[in-house]
């Protein structure tokens, strides 16, 4: 990571990665960023596929408080509990499918695939 | 499903008898709304014709009147949530608890059907514990999701259980057996509202010393019946739970969470969920999620409110009545 500057790192963390960029060599390994909103209690994109390395941040816009639980044992990853506004993120190194969910609303699921 | 959703009624008139009688008869409830304050009755259901206390001026009435009780439920208190519709909850909570307070009939107990906090914090549960305690009430809580956010629950149970109460629990009065179940733990992914094996072996082994004339009285946080599960309004394994109260001849199942009335009845139980004393959530399917409903401020009491259930002996029917915080 060090060999790249701060600003190219900050430029491209702020990208939003979709699945075809993700799947792009050039941007695999310099931890680029992708985003998942709830909204009425519904995680969108539900399906999200991103390089290995990237970091994955969720925000919670709706009024009621969720959770991001891995859905797996072990668990690699569990939020605290959000409150409306607030995000989580999550580096995923390694990749793989992780399935997740709303521990407080279990009905709410959504997957990030990691290539 | 808005059959399934039966909102109280809009008036604060209290109907004669003559008019209940033969409504009352072809319905398993009365499911009416009036002042408490104000009216200083309750209903009963007699026959299964509801009538109210004042009324009853026979002898049996009055023998009746002396073995009968009623307890109150509240639910989803929500304290610390401060958004639209509702900046204060601890203000409505107050107003739901001095309704109580007001009633000349006094309740045997409460009953708080969860999400007693917004976010199990520690100041919530203390504002909620201090105004719930002004009804001067036992009170049995059962936790809602949003009472265990953090440490597995325990700082809900710690505070909330009684001493000699696991995460679940029962007891009876006046020979109704009531039974607190938790539906808010180790919920699945993909699933819903979740008792877990333990507590169903708990509850067979509860129920195994009843007798089938015993009424039932359950109360749980998620409704243990399929009320809407798009939204998670049900729970996964409550068939299980269910299938071990078949043998009694009545049973009246509690719950909060959707923050609506709406009742079902299968057989010989009777599913009843209740308003919120915070916040509105919108009828099933007819929004994009549940959430808080934002209604204009002149509204937001209507959608509030308490409830009473009445136990008359010899009466299969438990009578439900639920209060709006204003009409």
């Amino acid at each position: 990571m060090s060999l790249f500057s701060t600003l190219r790192m900050a430029r491209i963390a702020t990208l939003l990665i979709t699945t075809s960029v993700a799947a792009d060599s050039a941007f695999a390994d310099v931890g680029p960023a992708a985003a998942v909103v709830i909204d009425n209690f519904l995680f969108s994109p539900a399906q999200l596929s991103v390089a290995a390395g990237a970091t994955v941040t969720w925000e919670n816009r709706d009024d009621i408080p969720h959770t991001i639980v891995n859905d797996a044992t072990p668990r690699t990853f569990k939020s605290p509990p959000l409150d409306s506004g607030e995000k989580f993120s999550e580096v995923f190194i390694k990749p793989g499918t992780y399935r997740y969910f709303c521990s407080l609303h279990p009905h709410m699921t959504g997957t990030i695939v990691v290539k | 499903m808005p059959d399934l959703t039966n909102e109280t009624n809009q008036t604060n008139e209290i109907d004669p008898p003559e008019t209940l009688s033969g409504y009352g008869a072809k319905r398993r409830t009365a499911l009416s709304c009036m002042a408490w304050a104000g009216a200083g009755m309750l209903w009963t259901l007699s026959g299964g014709v509801p009538g109210s206390k004042l009324l009853s001026g026979t002898a049996q009435a009055a023998e009746v009147d002396r073995h009968a009780f009623s307890f109150v439920q509240i639910s989803d208190s929500h304290i610390g949530f401060s958004k639209d519709p509702n900046l204060d909850p601890a203000s409505t909570l107050k107003e739901a608890v001095d309704k109580i307070r007001a009633s000349n009939e006094k309740p045997a107990f409460m009953i708080h059907t969860g999400d007693i906090s917004h976010l199990s914090k520690p100041g919530e549960f203390d504002t909620a514990a201090q105004i719930v305690g002004s009804a001067g009430l036992d009170v049995h809580y059962v936790p809602g999701e949003h009472d265990v956010l953090i440490d597995d629950g325990n700082s809900y149970f710690e505070r909330f259980s009684k001493p000699a109460d696991k995460k679940w629990y029962s007891f009876d009065q006046g020979g109704v057996h009531f039974i607190g179940l938790t539906n808010v733990l180790n919920m699945r992914g993909g699933g819903l509202g979740f008792l877990g094996d333990e507590q169903l072996a708990w509850l067979k082994q509860d129920l195994t010393r009843r007798s089938s004339s015993t009424p039932l009285v359950v109360f749980a946080h998620i409704p243990l019946w399929s009320l809407y599960p798009q939204w998670g309004w049900g729970t996964d394994d409550s068939a299980q739970a269910l299938s071990l109260m078949k043998r009694f001849g009545s049973v009246t199942v509690l719950n909060g969470h959707v923050h609506q009335v709406a009742q079902k009845v299968e057989g010989d139980i009777s599913f009843y969920s209740a308003m919120s004393t915070a916040f509105p959530q919108p009828a099933p399917g007819t929004a994009a999620g549940p959430g808080p409903m934002k209604v204009p401020a002149d509204t937001l009491r209507t959608l509030l409110g308490v409830r009473s259930v009445n136990y008359v002996p010899g009466q299969m029917e438990l009578a439900i009545v639920d209060t709006r915080l204003s009409v």
